[in-house]
Order: structure tokens, then C-alpha cells, then sequence
């Protein structure tokens, strides 16, 4: 899913820029249909995300709790869910929810509801499920956004989160609950088209600046600089992996869609024959003077076979679009680390 | 009353010339380096509060100790091993996050209420004790009075531990830089749910122009078979991250340099830069140091110097050339595969939507 333009440009750029665009947004009506054109997200809901993730290694998932100003989302606290366990059957996840926002509600945190955040392996969430979560959270609430951050990518050394919406396009095809071929080319959605990114900006109270200057003084430096280290084929080995297999899925659809298009022609040309023979027969018939054959229904004899569903070969598309702007990233660091490495040695040389 | 100079080996410098603490102040760090914690007192009952200084440093002096004079006046001393119930040792570690939920609570706060508190969720060990988490609780506290919502406290922590099983309560913090009468009353409710709870304070009304965090652990003080009275002794903080969160602080940090306070995110090479950067930055004061001083080194910082030149390999130029050719032509033909998956599956779109 290739993120929009803007966005991409506006992260880019410097802080001063960015909050300029977020004042070219606010004034014109946008070019997309998007309800929320930037994410200002709380530095203590970026420090909430990683120690939940550095406690456990399974999937995190949450609520994202903030406000909507104008045409920015403010998301200003969070809290997870709990992991499912079998075990726990009865467990109500509603009722969860309710007793925290709840209680929240007591300490003035905000108790609004606006979007939803996962933590995900090497960046492959483009899944039917979130689709799902992410629509029906779109659809109960105009702006809210799901929050997708890679911790392994983290470690690596940098802040990989990112925030998605889906197109308004595509909210009309879930909303119609119709996932076959003819609607999805009626709306036009290619896997590009399926999500749009959001901008992200961190802003932090005067208070909070306080704080981390303190902080600043009492840590230690991290000891471990893993951006700049250059033994990382490992996790670009997991990635390519990764894609090599939703690549082979693809593959596996292509092969399914060509058998359809295969039999969707052969049942053409028999319907023809059948046709013709018909007719002939008809002809024969009238010059024998016999009356002629009731016209059967062809579509009762010769049933069409099934489309192969297009939504899954959307996703498909999509996660491997994903993989490869994320591998298509790690190898511009990655040459980047190398030729300073070369520097460094000509240097010594 | 235990008079300083009973335990094993107090170090040359006593703290005797400690003045006489009032009951709700800290005292003020004497000339000599002093090793014993500071406490601040506030007893319950005291009769003598010069008794009580003294007797906080009774307990406090281990043979360990003797390094402590050399030590500078940190505002939390390494603690001794006190002979006490206190299961997890004398060292707080805490996460990041927990500052920045006080912080947050505290700018959250009501409507004239001085200062917030909460409860701190975490896991105990052998030496230290983890705070992990938190969350505030609504309180009321006027001159005379304090009232905790304590069922609220429990409510939050059952949903706290659907999340995460192993957390405990740990004890609990509060904004403000005192520890006021009040602190005992709410102490007293926490000593119910936890066994020798901790408590933090955050100092954000940035007394002495820094907020200072400090913890401290209860004590029973006094005159045995008499009056006794109740002091906090402070304990160490240190931070402690996970791998990621050092990150995510990194990047936080940044926002104290911008503006408007708002910072995007970069992207890729932007971070590689930024990286490079800071080294340089370390490198150059590295440089600084070494021209500076010449004649009077330091032994081991000329080998961590040492050792660190020596950390470019030296490699024979042609097999150095050898091995980034591949590396390069590694990532440039991993980037082409990338690329042409990426032309395949849009065109595969195309052929699709015909």
C-alpha cells in the first residue's frame, strides 16, 4: 500500500515544515476524503507501546484512547488487551473494555475511543482479520486509525510505527458486504489503493521535556548502537522469507484465476456448440414438419463456474507490497552503513 | 536510642553533624560528604528529632560503606543492606513509562488538588525491585483529612492483571517534593495490599530547578517499647529499559529541541545519519579529551582509546574491496527482486481488472 504522497513527503521533512502542512491541511478541504489528515501522538503512548512489547514476545494488541481536533487525531493514552487463552472462555472483552474507560474516566484521562494498535512480526499484517477489525472501527467511529508498530524493526534502532486507514473506496466494498470480482473492479481498488498511511507526529508537554532531560542526565547511554550495525543479514534473510511465501501464495491464486478464465472459455464454446446444435436441430425439425425443441435455459445446463475471491488476492498483493518497501528500505540503510565502512578503511589505509 | 558510633565501622565522617531535622523538611547535605541517606522524616510521633536523624544512621552503615565518603552527594546514596522485611534488596529500577503516566496524571489532575498519587504494579527480585507500571487513583486531600478510593485501586489492578499476570502492587507514588503527614496515612492503606510497599515521589513543582525522583521504603524508628514512629528511607532509582524503549526515549528526546515541541518521524537514512552523528559528536569529545590532556592520562582511558581505534579491522585492501563489492551487490540484487515483485504483482492487477 503505498502511502499517500503528502504523507510521505511530510514526515520527511523537518519538524517546522511538518507542522506546516499540518496548516495547509487545516485549511483546505483536503485532496483525499479522509477525515484525518495527521496522527499527533503522546510521547507516554510511544513509551506505553515498548514496554509492553519488550515484556512479552507475542502479538500486543490495544486500545488507543484521544481526541479528534479538527483534522488532527490526538492520541493521548492507551491501554492492551489481554491475550486470549483458551482456558479463558468467559472472559467478556466488552466488559473490559467498559471497566477501564471507566475507570479512566476518573482520572481524567481521555475515555474516547479512536482507533486500535497491534504490534506485528517483520511487518506482515495485512490480514483478513484486520481488515475486518480496521472496518468496523471505521465504521462506528469516522477517524479512527490502527497503529502498527514492528518491534523487531525497533530493536534494529529505529521508530517504525506506522498508522492506517482504509480508503473511503474500499469502505464501500466492505460496507456492501461484496467481495466479488465485478464489484471490486466496479470500485476500482487496486492492492495500492486498499490503505492509506497517516502522517505521525510525537509532541510532548513542557512537563515531559522535563522529565526526559532528567532522564537524560541519570541513563546511561545505550551500549548497544544497533542501527549502525552491519551484521544484520538475519533479518533480511526473515524478510525475504517471509516474502517468498506470499509470493509463492500469489503464485498458487494466479494458477487458480487462470483455471477459471480456462473454464469460464470452455464453457463458452460449449454453450456455442450447444447452440448451434440446437439450432440445427431446430431446422431439421421445421423442415420435417416437427415442432421445434423448447428453448432450454443454457444457464440452468451449463453453470458458470466460481469466481475465485478477489479479496484475498487483494490482501495477498498488498502484504507483498508491504514486504518489499520494507526490504527495499533495510538495503538503502544497509548500503549506507557499507559505504561508511569503505570510508572508514580507506581511511586506515 | 542507638547512638552513632555502635555499629561495625562507621566511616570517618558521621553524619552526627546533621542538624536537627524538622519533621516534614530534608536536611540540608553537610559539608562532609555524607553517606548517610537523608531521610525525610515524617514522624508520627517523634519525641526527639534529633534522636531520629541519628537513628536512621544507626541502621545505615555496612563495612561496604567505607568507599561511601569518596562518593559525590547524589540525591539517592547506595543503600546498605538493611536488616529489615524489605524482600527485594535497595535498588528501584524503573521504567520510563511510569514517569510518563505521573507526569501525564499530574497534568491531568482536578481542579485543585496539589498532587496526584498511584499506585506502582511491578515484580520483585532478589536484588532489586521492577516497577513496570502504573496508574493513578483519585484521592482527596485537604488539611485535615485524605481519602483514597481504594476500591478504585482494586478495580484497576484486577483489570491490570488480566493483562499481565505477574505483575504486583508494589507500593505507590506521588507528585510533589514532601512527604507530608498525609504520606504515612496513605502508606499505611498500601502496607495493606503489599508487604513493605515503596514509595515514589516526583517532584514536578521543579524545586531547585530539576524534578527529582526519589524513592523510599518505610521504616519503624523510635524508642523500642515507647513511642514509635514511622520514617522513610530512601532507596536507589535507576532507570531500566528494554531495547526498544531506549529507542522510543531517543527519539522523545528530540522533542525537547523542537519549537513547537513535535517532531515526525524520520525515515530511513535520515536515521542512519542521524546515528553517524551522534558517533562523530562522541568522537570529536573523545578527540577533545585526548588533545587536552597529554602528559597525565588516565590508564584505562588510554585502553578504552586503544581498543577503540583498534576496532577497524585492518583488512587487506583488495579483500576489503572484495567483500563490499559482494555486500553491495547483495543488497543491490535483493532491491531488484523487490522492485520486480512489485512491477509483477501490479501488473498482475492489471491483467485482472480486464
Amino acid at each position: 500500500m503505498a502511502s499517500r504522497k503528502e504523507g510521505t513527503g511530510s514526515t520527511a521533512t523537518s519538524s517546522s515544515s511538518t507542522a506546516g502542512a499540518a496548516g495547509k491541511g487545516k485549511g483546505k478541504g483536503g485532496s483525499g476524503d479522509s477525515a484525518v489528515k495527521q496522527v499527533q501522538i503522546d510521547g507516554l503512548v510511544v513509551f506505553k507501546h515498548y514496554q509492553e512489547e519488550g515484556q512479552g514476545t507475542e502479538v500486543v494488541q490495544g486500545v488507543l484512547l484521544g481526541l479528534v481536533v479538527e483534522d488532527r487525531l490526538e492520541i493521548t493514552n492507551c491501554f492492551p488487551f489481554p491475550q486470549h487463552t483458551e482456558d479463558d472462555a468467559d472472559f467478556d472483552e466488552v466488559q473490559y473494555q467498559m471497566e477501564m474507560m471507566r475507570s479512566l474516566r476518573h482520572v481524567n484521562i481521555d475515555h474516547l475511543h479512536v482507533g486500535w494498535y497491534q504490534s506485528t512480526y517483520y511487518g506482515s499484517f495485512v490480514t483478513r482479520a484486520l481488515l475486518d477489525s480496521q472496518f468496523s472501527y471505521q465504521h462506528a467511529i469516522e477517524e479512527s486509525v490502527v497503529l502498527i508498530y514492528d518491534p523487531i524493526k525497533t530493536a534494529q534502532g529505529s521508530l517504525s510505527l506506522k498508522a492506517y486507514r482504509l480508503t473511503p473506496k474500499l469502505m464501500e466494498v466492505c460496507k456492501e458486504k461484496d467481495f466479488s470480482p465485478e464489484a471490486l473492479k466496479k470500485a476500482n481498488i487496486t492492492f495500492e489503493y486498499m490503505f492509506e498511511e497517516v502522517p505521525i507526529v510525537i509532541k510532548n508537554s513542557h512537563l515531559i521535556n522535563v522529565l526526559m532531560w532528567e532522564l537524560e542526565k541519570k541513563s546511561a547511554v545505550a551500549d548497544k548502537h544497533e542501527l549502525l550495525s552491519l551484521a544484520s543479514s538475519n533479518h533480511l534473510g526473515k524478510n525475504l522469507q517471509l516474502l517468498m511465501d506470499r509470493v509463492d501464495e500469489m503464485s498458487q491464486d494466479i494458477v487458480k484465476y487462470n483455471t477459471y478464465m480456462r473454464n469460464t472459455s470452455k464453457q463458452q464454446q460449449q454453450k456455442h456448440q450447444y447452440q448451434q446444435r440446437r439450432q440445427q436441430e431446430n431446422m431439421q425439425r421445421q423442415s420435417r414438419g416437427e415442432p421445434p425443441l423448447p428453448e432450454e435455459d443454457l444457464s440452468k445446463l451449463f453453470k458458470p463456474p466460481q469466481p475465485p475471491a478477489r479479496m484475498d488476492s487483494l490482501l495477498i498483493a498488498g502484504q507483498i507490497n508491504t514486504y518489499c518497501q520494507n526490504i527495499k528500505e533495510f538495503t538503502a540503510q544497509n548500503l549506507g552503513k557499507l559505504f561508511m565502512a569503505q570510508a572508514l578503511q580507506e581511511y586506515n589505509n | 536510642m542507638a547512638t552513632p558510633a555502635v555499629p561495625v565501622s562507621a566511616p570517618p565522617a558521621t553524619p552526627t553533624p546533621v542538624p536537627a531535622a524538622a519533621p516534614a523538611s530534608v536536611p540540608a547535605p553537610t559539608p562532609a560528604p555524607a553517606a548517610a541517606p537523608v531521610p525525610a522524616a515524617a514522624p508520627a510521633s517523634s519525641s526527639d528529632p534529633a534522636a531520629a536523624a541519628a537513628a536512621t544512621a544507626a541502621p545505615g552503615q555496612t563495612p561496604a560503606s567505607a568507599q561511601a565518603p569518596a562518593q559525590t552527594p547524589a540525591p539517592a546514596l547506595p543503600g546498605p543492606a538493611l536488616p529489615g522485611p524489605f524482600p527485594g534488596g535497595r535498588v528501584v529500577r524503573l521504567h520510563p513509562v511510569i514517569l510518563a503516566s505521573i507526569v501525564d496524571s499530574y497534568e491531568r489532575r482536578n481542579e485543585g488538588a496539589a498532587r496526584v498519587i498511584g499506585t506502582l504494579l511491578g515484580t520483585v527480585d532478589k536484588h532489586s525491585v521492577e516497577v513496570t507500571n502504573c496508574f493513578s487513583v483519585p484521592h482527596n486531600e485537604s488539611e485535615d483529612e485524605v481519602a483514597v478510593d481504594m476500591e478504585f485501586a482494586k478495580n484497576m489492578y484486577e483489570l491490570h492483571k488480566k493483562v499481565s499476570p505477574n505483575e504486583l502492587i508494589l507500593g505507590w507514588y506521588a507528585t510533589g517534593h514532601d512527604i507530608t503527614e498525609h504520606s504515612v496515612l496513605i502508606h499505611e492503606y498500601y502496607s495493606r495490599e503489599a508487604p513493605n510497599p515503596i514509595h515514589l515521589t516526583v517532584d514536578t513543582s521543579l524545586q531547585n530547578g530539576r524534578m527529582s525522583i526519589k524513592a523510599y521504603v518505610s521504616t519503624l524508628m523510635g524508642v523500642p517499647g515507647r513511642t514509635m514512629g514511622v520514617m522513610f528511607t530512601p532507596l536507589t532509582v535507576k532507570y531500566a529499559y528494554y531495547d526498544t524503549e531506549r529507542i522510543g526515549v531517543d527519539l522523545i528526546m528530540k522533542t525537547c529541541f523542537s519549537p513547537n515541541r513535535v517532531i515526525g518521524l524520520s525515515s530511513d537514512l535520515q536515521q542512519v545519519g542521524g546515528a553517524s552523528a551522534r558517533i562523530q559528536d562522541a568522537l570529536s569529545t573523545v578527540l577533545q579529551y585526548a588533545e587536552d590532556v597529554l602528559v597525565s592520562a588516565d590508564n584505562t582511558v588510554g585502553r578504552f582509546l586503544m581498543s577503540l581505534v583498534n576496532q577497524v579491522p585492518k583488512i587487506v585492501p583488495d579483500d576489503f574491496e572484495t567483500m563490499l563489492n559482494s555486500n553491495i551487490n547483495d543488497l543491490l540484487m535483493v532491491t531488484y527482486l523487490a522492485n520486480l515483485t512489485q512491477s509483477q504483482i501490479a501488473l498482475n492487477e492489471k491483467l485482472v481488472n480486464l
